[in-house]
């Protein structure tokens, strides 16, 4: 049987990811990808840490660890170096978690997509704070329990739409994609490597202490999470949409809560509330994937 | 060459002088013109440089310290707010060892708004592990980047150019424009040894913990003080191939001064005047503008106060239930070394001028008084 993904591994083992870290995998796949010729560079979030205390680190690529907010600005400043030091080939990549993303670290973010600079930022999505131990964010999913939104208090925003919201940029290039499907994850980035211009992955990247899952259930969520509609896996090129992973028949959104502990507090009510959100949101989606 | 500019061009052309490779700055009045110019030169193709408009003043930063990183000569400018906005960055420029320069234009911290000079500022970043070099003059801004760069790359921190808003951002002086070829000579290119490398692939800045943290802190000690040893010989090397002089501190007349003022910026121009006016009434008063702020020139205070009787230090700044600033680090330097008795006045916050006049009023007030009899004064406040 011929692999469907390069074998050779640019991050190796040692890291100090938890037991079935969504992020570990998205990494992994990333880098078959992106290849040795690239630089790096992690705000703070779980990265920091799985990568493995000074003086170690689980990559085979040059690693910029910077401040909280500042990934994609980070990474624009690399590139420009990069540019005028005759060595633009290489690929520049930013690599943060959700609250990097969606809320601290949104307006670097912005700005380097209103310039369109030719960097990859991939948010990985694990939908709180994990690092500093379980807080929502602006990824946090209505119903969701996290240490600042307990039980008796759920949390009652919906997700912040992050790739809307890079989407009214004006991209070239942005996707999302699940640890559950790294064949699709590895195409879009092979194909978007030739791209010039700002490219944003969103990758959901199940946790299991964060999600209270089981550590084997990793890729089952997200699975999952893609085929309940919870997460539709899509590439926007040039402001056309294709969805590339199909789901024409959903399965109902419970099958993908109901794993999770985060989510156990939610009553019948709750749940169909939950649903809705769900339908309505894929519904949005699926008026743009049938535009021409 | 000779030209006639204004403080914020002489930082432009001492950038471009320079031939900072990646530029990343956000407008703040007093700072545009900086990078007005900038801008221009490098949409001229006069400088092969990157210059990324960023959407702010932490993103500025941000892309400085990648750019660094990446190996490039890197340049932002800014002031007050825009500088505050830094400050988490100003700690991981240091921190990672990058050097990067900055102009930043001293501009008083709101509220209440303003945009008139005084050094809280800069002065309030103070312990980010920034050199802190302030100017007199727009000769001196400008020839201030090129050293800043070789200071900076030699011990591989970073530097902040310091000057007052509009006495100096926006007032035009005759401006010596050095020979592009004399400042490649004296600035070549830089190859920083860690940058990001794809043949040789290493991370920078991850999670360390107590057993290592300290061995980073007292590395970056010691490069500043290595940096005060730079500082001092490039001055020398400076002068050789371009007539002008900068030490860490600039001394007027104070070798028989009775009394010396001590002032930092353009406030030593006014002080200088009221110096001369002095002595020709036969009171004998000298100036030292402190030029060096980090590394802090402890030795060389200390030499030029050593024949004083009395030290007035005059601050544009305050430390808000202390004294000012600069009065802290020189009492400091003293402290053990003299006796003299050290008075400390605050004036011209907020833009508000500094005239002959003023520090005739703070020689006046201190009059025949042997010691201080307040720890701070206050001067034309209104009450
Ligand atoms: C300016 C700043 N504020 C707060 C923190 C503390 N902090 C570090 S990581 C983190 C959460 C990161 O969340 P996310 O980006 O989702 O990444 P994850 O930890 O989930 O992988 C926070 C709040 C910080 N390092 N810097
Ligand atoms: S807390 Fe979650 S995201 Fe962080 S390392 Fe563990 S599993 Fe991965
Ligand atoms: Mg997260």
């Amino acid at each position: 049987m011929k692999p469907t993904l390069p074998l050779e591994e640019l991050m190796s083992p040692g890291h100090l990811a938890c037991q079935g870290c969504g992020a570990g995998i998205a990494m992994r796949t990333t880098m078959k990808a992106i290849g040795q010729d690239a630089i790096f560079t992690f705000p703070a979030c779980c990265w920091t840490v799985i990568d493995g205390p000074f003086p170690y680190s689980c990559l085979e690529v040059p690693l910029l660890h910077m401040a909280f907010e500042a990934t994609a600005a980070t990474a624009s400043g690399i590139k420009a170096a990069m540019d005028t030091l005759g060595k633009g080939k290489t690929t520049i990549c930013g690599w943060a978690g959700d609250g990097g993303t969606f809320d601290i670290g949104l307006q670097a973010l912005s700005g380097a997509a209103e310039r369109n600079n030719d960097i990859f930022y991939f948010c990985y999505d694990n939908e709180a704070y994990m690092n500093t131990g379980i807080q929502r964010s602006g990824a946090t999913p209505y119903g969701a329990w996290t240490t600042t939104t307990p039980v008796k208090h759920f949390k009652k925003e919906v997700k912040k739409s992050i790739d809307d919201i890079v989407a009214a940029h004006k991209v070239p290039y942005q996707a999302t994609a699940s640890v559950a499907y790294p064949e699709d994850l590895y195409k879009k980035l092979i194909k978007a490597k030739e791209i010039r211009g700002f490219k944003f992955i969103h990758i959901l990247a199940p946790c299991p202490p964060g999600w209270k899952a089981k550590p084997e259930d990793t890729v089952k969520l997200a699975r999952l999470a893609v085929q309940t509609g919870v997460f539709t896996v899509y590439e926007v090129e040039n402001g056309k949409y294709l969805q590339t992973i199909k789901t024409p028949t959903r399965k109902p959104v419970l099958e993908y809560l109901k794993l999770q502990g985060r989510f156990k507090h939610l009553k019948e009510n709750d749940v169909a509330e939950v649903q809705k959100l769900v339908d309505s949101r894929y519904a949005e989606l699926e008026k743009r994937f049938s535009e021409k | 060459m000779k030209k006639v500019m204004m403080g914020n061009h002489a930082i432009s052309y001492g950038a471009t002088l320079s031939r900072v490779q990646v530029i990343a700055a956000y407008p703040i009045t007093p700072q545009t013109q900086v990078v007005e110019l900038l801008s221009e030169i490098v949409a001229d193709q006069k400088l092969k440089a990157e210059f990324i408009k960023v959407e702010s003043e932490h993103s500025a930063m941000a892309a400085c310290i990648g750019a660094s990183s990446a190996g490039a000569r890197a340049f932002t400018a800014t002031s007050a707010q825009g500088l505050a906005l830094m400050h988490e960055l100003l700690h991981w420029a240091a921190g990672a060892r990058l050097p990067i320069v900055m102009a930043n234009i001293n501009r008083a911290m709101a509220p209440p708004w303003t945009i008139w000079s005084d050094q809280n500022d800069s002065l309030s970043q103070r312990d980010t592990g920034w050199m802190q070099f302030y100017c007199q003059s727009n000769q001196e801004v400008l020839d201030s980047v090129i050293i800043a760069y070789k200071v900076a790359e030699k011990v591989l921190m970073p530097v902040m150019i310091i000057l007052d808003a509009f006495s100096l951002s926006h007032t035009y002086e005759s401006v010596d424009i050095p020979d592009q070829a004399l400042v490649d000579k004296y600035l070549p290119p830089f190859d920083y040894k860690y940058k990001l490398d794809v043949q040789n692939p290493h991370t920078y800045g991850g999670l360390t913990t107590p057993e290592w943290y300290m061995e980073f802190r007292i590395k970056m000690h010691e490069a500043m003080d290595q940096a005060l040893v730079e500082i001092k010989k490039e001055a020398v090397a400076f002068k050789k191939v371009f007539g002008r002089y900068y030490d860490t501190v600039d001394p007027y007349m104070v070798d028989d001064a009775e009394t010396v003022l001590v002032t930092s910026g353009t406030a030593a121009s006014t002080a200088r005047y009221a110096v001369d006016q002095l002595r020709a009434k036969g009171n004998k008063v000298g100036n030292l503008r402190m030029r060096v702020l980090r590394p802090f020139p402890f030795a060389d205070v200390r030499e030029q106060l050593k024949n004083a009787k009395k030290v007035i230090i005059v601050d544009r700044d305050i430390s808000y239930g202390y004294h000012g600033i600069w009065a802290q680090e020189v009492k400091s330097a003293l402290y053990g070394h003299s006796q003299v008795p050290v008075w400390n006045f605050i004036a011209g916050l907020g833009g508000r001028d500094i005239f002959p006049e003023t520090f005739y009023d703070i020689i006046a007030q201190v009059g025949k008084k042997k010691k201080p009899d307040q720890e701070l004064y206050w001067v034309e406040v209104k009450k």
